[in-house]
């Protein structure tokens, strides 16, 4: 681990000119006195290390999308895929893990049944957090990507908002030419001269070839025209607000998925940072009159808060690294572009440094695909950073509000 | 930090403007989504035609998962897939479960890959195995009694030393693990041994048989070259010819490197070529698989096969060449690549 972090972290800064030429000069020196010690050579070897990785982590690293070769591979498209992933995640666990865990310490039931319900809710709750994080891949997989095949398949769903669908021709001039459609399955009927879209939205008179016409001579024409049995594909243009039931491999499902992993170790601290409010501050306000809500809302959340932001910030950690959960859902290692809107395909840090790790390594490459995954991480880390930091930052504004 | 704060800056800018290539014809504007999953053996090549497809449409989204050949396989009969990666021909049950789905598909051989039996390179006394040597080592003792596998080198040549035989092999449920049980389990009653050291990570076998003293393992052909200066390829005496080849691009495509190559497929959903991103696509991965397969490292197609992908895909000759039914029960045509993969052989 130390040596991943040796070697990557100077990728980060500017080539120190100083220190290289420093360390160049030590190892000459030791070169020149034991011409052929291992020391000598290790040091020849980590400074190359350097070098190496100074090319292998740059600019361009962190916008490229995933390439076969390790020297253009980047991990752009994973990077936003896990930010988009972490932020849903965070979104749903939050509510949910700090609702639950404030009924179960906060509203303890007197009916025997509900109190025996919350009971078992407790237990269950303990026992998930030692789940294997693949088998809430496979549950996630079948509650939220599939939803047990209630609703149909993503590609035939049964109910879907903010995608429109166009018909995308190719003319026999080799141009793409659009005709937009209502539904996914409509096949418009060709005619003489009906309009198409270009991908630039232009407006174009489409000409059709029958079976009997003559082929057109000028490319003017044949830009525009297509054969009368054309079929044509679907192409679906999902807003930014787009929605489907199921939710097929998506960013949501994989949020959700994660959400599961995690809801148990939150509500544990949750109930932990709960539990940790002095009984008297709770006295203090139902003797002043207040219901349980209120004693709740102004009194013992805010004063939990500093803990409950702890176990949050471990758990979005956990969350962040999970390859497991995710290479069920999505599996995916190689995309060109980050997701546009919950309902995308998507790749996260995690899975293409797994990917990666597993390609055939050359050691003789400086840029084998080991470095790619070694960067990656380094990424990961200051994403994982980045999160806490805002988490912590929080946290503290928090406290400060409390005294 | 002063230093990474305009990096994470220009990160998040980069980002949201993807950088076109340089885009040809007015195929640029082409737009949708092919969804492609399967085998990880095969993912590599398609990850490179992507990249490649990347200059021609930028527009088009080709996310690439690596579920597995078995795993491709279950969601490309169901429809869910556009383009499935196999590193293995589809299975009977597979078949009948795409024809239940309504799925036909284009079945496309695009390279070959070699699995190699490899020794470290302080193993000086083996330079060559058949194929009864090979299923003398990896082989589990049978039931009866009338067969024992070989615990040391000496018991499967005098001349070799007493030292012990320690077997490295991928890991059960790869592509790779199932291609080598076929050749050497094949037919009969007998398993593969279950005292083998077994990783999914490839790498992890590289380094067990370079570090260990009489290790011997396989692999796809791609690991060994990328790790030649510290594994020592064993040569296969081919049972045809009766001589030993080594392992090289060339004997794999020759079909000299018998019976350790085996091609790879892409299946393509008939339904999804008509789209015409997929068609595009389709076409320049077969153009361009020779290329494609040696930058992975990987053996292209020789030039007739190639010719006969792309007629195959051209003519949407759909249904698979590797299942026949013969007195009303599936079989599975035995023979090499270029002799099943024809058109008469097609079963829909």
């Amino acid at each position: 681990m130390l040596s991943i972090f040796y070697q990557g972290l100077p990728a980060f800064n500017p080539p120190q000119d100083d220190i290289v030429a420093e360390l160049s000069e030590i190892e000459s020196k030791l070169a020149d006195v034991v011409p052929d010690s291992s020391e000598a050579r290790a040091l020849t070897a980590r400074e190359e290390e350097l070098q190496k990785l100074q090319a292998t982590i740059n600019k361009s690293f962190l916008s490229k999308p995933p390439a076969p070769g390790s020297r253009e591979a980047g991990i752009g498209p994973a990077l936003m895929g896990s930010i988009w992933v972490c932020v849903g995640c965070s979104v749903f666990f939050l509510p949910l893990g700090v609702g639950t865990a404030v009924f179960l310490e906060e509203f303890k039931p007197r009916n025997k049944f509900l109190r025996w319900l919350s009971d078992m809710l407790q237990l269950n709750i303990s026992n998930l957090a030692g789940v294997p994080s693949i088998v809430y891949g496979i549950l996630g997989m079948t509650v939220f990507a599939t939803m047990f095949g209630l609703f149909g398949s993503p590609n035939d769903p049964f109910f879907e908002l903010g995608t429109k669908f166009k018909r995308q021709y190719v003319t026999e001039g080799m141009q793409v030419v659009f005709v937009p459609v209502s539904e996914r399955d409509e096949v418009p009927t060709l005619s003489n001269g009906m309009t198409a879209l270009k991908s630039d939205g232009t407006e174009v008179k489409l000409n059709i070839i029958g079976d009997d016409d003559e082929f057109p001579e000028d490319d003017e024409t044949l830009n525009v025209s297509l054969l009368s049995d054309s079929e044509g594909g679907v192409v679906a243009e999902n807003a930014w607000y787009s929605f489907r039931l199921p939710f097929g491999r998506s960013v949501l499902a994989a949020s959700m998925t994660l959400m599961l992993v995690i809801l148990p170790v939150v509500i544990i601290s949750t109930q932990e940072a709960l539990r940790a409010v002095p009984t008297s501050l709770r006295q203090g306000a139902q003797g002043l009159g207040c219901t349980p809500w209120q004693t709740v809302r102004n009194v013992t959340l805010p004063a939990a808060i500093p803990g409950i932001m702890t176990g949050c910030i471990l758990s979005m950690s956990r969350a962040i690294g999970e390859a497991a959960p995710i290479l069920m859902i999505s599996g995916i290692v190689a995309i060109s572009m980050g997701p546009q809107h919950l309902m995308d395909d998507f790749s996260i840090l995690p899975l293409q440094i797994f990917y990666w790790a597993g390609q055939p390594v050359n050691e003789a490459d400086p840029h084998n695909f080991q470095h790619v995954a070694a960067g990656a991480i380094i990424v990961l880390l200051l994403v994982l950073f980045a999160f806490n930091s805002v988490a912590i930052l929080l946290r503290q504004i928090a406290q400060k509000q409390l005294s | 930090m002063k230093q990474i704060l305009p990096l994470i800056v220009f990160a998040i800018t980069a980002c949201s403007f993807a950088v076109p290539t340089q885009a040809q014809s007015g195929l640029k504007d082409l737009e949708g989504t092919i969804n492609i999953d399967g085998s990880s053996t095969v993912a590599p090549i398609t990850i490179e035609a992507d990249a490649g497809f990347r200059g021609i449409a930028p527009k088009v989204k080709v996310p690439v998962g690596v579920s597995g050949t078995g795993g491709g396989f279950k969601r490309f009969t169901k429809g869910e897939t556009d383009i499935s990666d196999a590193s293995r021909p589809i299975k009977y049950k597979e078949f009948e479960s795409c024809k239940a789905n309504g799925v036909s598909f284009i079945e496309l051989p695009v390279a070959y890959d070699g699995l190699t039996i490899a020794v470290g390179k302080s193993n000086d006394f083996v330079e060559q195995l058949t194929v009864d040597e090979l299923k003398k080592i990896f082989l589990a003792d049978s039931k009866d009694g009338s067969f024992k596998n070989a615990k040391t080198w000496k018991d499967i040549n005098d001349a070799w030393p007493a030292t012990e035989i320690k077997i490295f092999s991928p890991g059960t449920d790869s592509g790779t693990f199932d291609y080598f049980k076929e050749v050497i389990v094949g037919k009969s009653e007998s398993s593969m041994r279950d005292d083998m050291s077994v990783s999914e990570d490839d790498n992890v076998l590289v380094q067990g048989i370079a570090k260990t003293e009489g290790a011997v393992g396989f692999f796809g052909a791609s690991y060994y070259f990328a790790n030649q200066d510290k594994l020592k390829s064993v040569k296969i005496v081919n049972p045809d010819s009766g001589k030993a080849v080594e392992v090289s691009a060339s004997t794999i495509e020759s079909g000299e490197y018998a019976p350790f190559s085996r091609p790879l497929f892409i299946y393509v959903n008939s339904k999804a070529a008509r789209r015409p991103e997929v068609k595009v696509f389709v076409n320049y991965y077969l153009d361009n698989a020779p290329a494609l397969a040696a930058k992975v490292k990987y053996v292209g197609l020789p030039k007739e096969m190639g010719d006969a992908a792309k007629a195959h895909f051209k003519r949407r000759k759909s249904g698979t060449h590797f299942w026949e039914i013969k007195d009303g029960k599936p079989a599975k045509r035995e023979g090499s690549l270029s002799e099943l993969y024809t058109v008469e052989n097609l079963l829909n």
